[in-house]
């Protein structure tokens, strides 16, 4: 023991570190947050701790050129030991960053810690949040798979809308004219020198931040925050009523971060690594390119963006988002903090979250998505053919050769990009089935030129067979009458 | 000498100094900013598009579209697959071809053909397309994007090089040989 101390004696006389780290740990903080509610960010830090780690491991291995980068991913899942375990934590550790660092947010933004005199944290934060989507999106492109490369042709189709300098940018993006090895090695120079140096650098500068303001304390109803008073009421909270934060609060931030890296790496072992898919060969069109979960909720508002408003909203409601953020703390630097006196706070979030939450659900199912092979994998339900006319049968046919099943769905199979159509002689006469074949619209193209006659005849025959039993089919009331049989039959 | 001058003259040094390191910086900062945007000269002085064969005009029977590949015109040899890029090539007579690319024009997915209705699909978000690109249903603003082409030789050459996105349909300038035999 004596010699540790020795030695610990001589590094202290040299760094001198050890009267700060003792102050910064033992630093006092307000009693009510050594709380379960506090945790969140440094487990965020330590989960940023892991990507590092497990981050340099992969690279060891990981060659980031557009002709081996899929070969090197093989590799580290199958030849070389525990490869897939590193590419699973880093993939799972990546999808835990995102969502801790939102809750953090939400946690801080409910707790009113952004206001006098933390606004600069915030406004770190609100970039740190930035980064760590610009971490997600580039590692995504590194896992250089089929979604990675029809993902970085969305990412320059949305570029190229920017007016004037669209084109370029996407030159800028993709190194070149097209998705290749020069995009790929600037993903690479992004994902793990530069947007990790800003992530290292604002985090410093927001834990600075934290330590030399102090935690925000636990927000009371009633206890408003007023510039000119808030620091000494603070200081009177922290002094009077304080608490060491080792160990009295930090138990709690290392028993959470235990247990979230404890949660990554039962799902790597669990669910595995993240792909790769299939190889990025452009000559390969057999794929439905799909984003990883933390941009589901963008991929389900551009199917349903209207064509006219979608560029300027892609383009300027995220500048937007960006600088309600950032104002925040200015707009309302005052105040209530506790979210018990702040209704548009709470449903904000709520909204926000009830809204990204049914985009991603929505985004998982990607039900605006023709089933590109129902047409032929995908057989009609035998209910709908059992007792029918050769003539229905033969509709049934055409719906399957043309098509019809890759965005109409049957008995809850085949694609819902279009309505489902086990009912639709209920809604649609033989007249406005035909019209409706024909002429499409509605979001559906026209089968005019592609159907002959007696193919439309046949497929409007086994539509009006797709109604339930007891259900009469939509019929045309004047029918009757305009071919001159007389009054209209009354139906059954 | 007083202290204040002696100061005075090192503070002149310092900022002497600084201006010769700021000199420096600005003879090094601009052409790597030349560097940086390299992709973005590149394309203004020579361009990227050129006239590329996608074989012989049999490949292609009339009334039929068929996919077909072509290597890019500017790639690298660390490029691998990423270089070879596909197109549709519809032989409308015979005589007159419409060759498509495979991007969407929403957001640049492959669309895929489908012969029996007729009709582009695009996997992405459900944008469809009829037989002469031109737009069906789904969120695309326009038809399929086009390359221009031509027959020599009895092959079909088209003029390509770069990814269309939808702010920039067509490449500005050509480069490269004006022939593709």
């Amino acid at each position: 023991m004596r010699l540790i101390e020795q030695v610990g004696a001589w590094f202290e006389m040299r760094l001198g570190l050890g009267k700060p780290i003792r102050e910064s740990a033992t630093h006092p903080v307000p009693r009510n947050t050594a709380s379960w509610f506090y945790v969140f960010g440094s487990a965020a830090l330590t989960v940023f701790i892991l990507q590092i780690v497990t981050g340099i491991l992969l690279a060891l291995i990981y060659v980031p050129s557009a002709g081996e980068a899929w070969n090197s991913l093989q590799t580290l899942n199958h030849t070389i030991a525990l490869g897939w375990f590193i590419r699973a934590l880093h993939g799972w550790g990546s999808s835990f960053m995102v969502a801790i660092v939102l809750i953090h947010m939400v946690q801080v933004f409910l707790f009113g810690a952004y206001k006098f005199p933390r606004e600069l944290t915030w406004i770190v934060g609100v970039f740190l949040l930035l980064v760590t989507l610009g971490m997600a999106f580039t590692g995504q492109v590194l896992r250089f798979d089929q979604d990675a490369y029809w993902g970085l042709g969305i990412g320059a189709s949305i570029t190229s809308r920017i007016p004037v300098i669209g084109p370029w940018a996407v030159k800028l993006m993709l190194g070149g004219p097209i998705i290749a090895g020069a995009t790929l090695s600037r993903f690479f120079a992004l994902h793990v020198f530069v947007v990790p140096g800003l992530l290292i650098a604002f985090v410093g500068v927001h834990l600075l931040m934290v330590l030399k303001l102090g935690i925000n304390e636990w927000p009371m109803p009633g206890r408003v925050v007023h510039r000119a008073t808030y620091l000494e009421e603070y200081h009177e909270l922290t002094h009077k009523d304080g608490v060491a934060f080792v160990p009295y609060a930090v138990w709690k931030d290392i028993v959470f971060s235990a247990f979230i890296l404890l949660a990554i790496a039962f799902c790597s072992v669990y669910f595995g690594p993240f792909g790769p898919g299939g190889q990025p060969d452009p000559t390969i069109i057999q794929t439905a390119p799909r984003p990883d979960f933390f941009f589901l909720w963008l991929y389900a508002l551009l199917s349903f963006l209207p064509p006219s408003a979608e560029t300027p909203i892609l383009l300027i409601a995220p500048a937007i988002g960006i600088v309600v953020l950032l104002a925040l703390p200015f707009v309302a630097g005052e105040g209530e903090k506790s979210w018990r006196r702040r209704p548009i706070a709470v449903l904000t979030i709520l909204l926000v979250a009830v809204a990204l939450g049914t985009l991603t659900h929505l985004g998982g199912g990607a039900p605006w998505s023709p089933v590109m092979d129902a047409w032929s994998s995908l057989p009609i339900p035998s209910q709908y053919l059992v007792g029918r006319s050769a003539l229905e049968r033969r509709g049934a046919l055409v719906f399957q050769v043309k098509q019809c099943h890759n965005c109409h769905s049957l008995g809850e199979q085949g694609g819902k990009r279009g309505p489902a159509l086990d009912r639709v002689a209920l809604r649609l006469n033989e007249d406005q089935l035909i019209r409706q074949v024909i002429q499409g619209g509605g979001n559906m193209p026209a089968y005019g030129k592609n159907l002959s006659p007696a193919e439309t005849t046949a497929l409007v025959a086994f539509l009006k067979t797709l109604h339930p039993v007891q259900q009469a089919p939509a019929h045309d009331a004047s029918r009757a009458v305009a071919l001159g049989a007389g009054e209209a039959t009354p139906r059954p | 000498m007083s202290a204040e001058n002696g100061m005075s003259r090192r503070v002149l040094l310092a900022k002497i100094g600084l201006f010769v390191n700021g000199v420096i910086g600005v003879a090094l900062g601009v052409p790597i900013i030349g560097y940086l945007l390299s992709p973005v000269i590149r394309e203004k002085k020579a361009g990227y598009d050129s006239w590329l064969s996608l074989g012989e005009l049999t490949k292609f029977p009339v009334g039929e579209t068929r996919l077909a590949t072509y290597r890019n015109p500017v790639v690298t040899s660390w490029d691998g697959q990423t270089g070879d890029i596909a197109c549709w090539v519809r032989n409308i007579d015979g005589q007159s071809f419409q060759v498509f690319a495979i991007n969407c024009a929403h957001l640049g997915c492959p669309v895929r053909w489908f012969a029996q209705s007729s009709l582009f699909l695009c996997p992405c978000h459900g944008g469809a397309y009829y037989q002469d690109g031109s737009r069906a249903s789904g969120p695309p603003e326009r038809g399929l994007f086009q390359y221009q082409y031509k027959i020599e030789d009895g092959k079909l050459c088209i003029k390509a090089g770069e990814m269309p996105t939808p702010g920039q349909p067509v490449a500005k300038n050509a480069g490269g040989k004006p022939t593709c035999a």
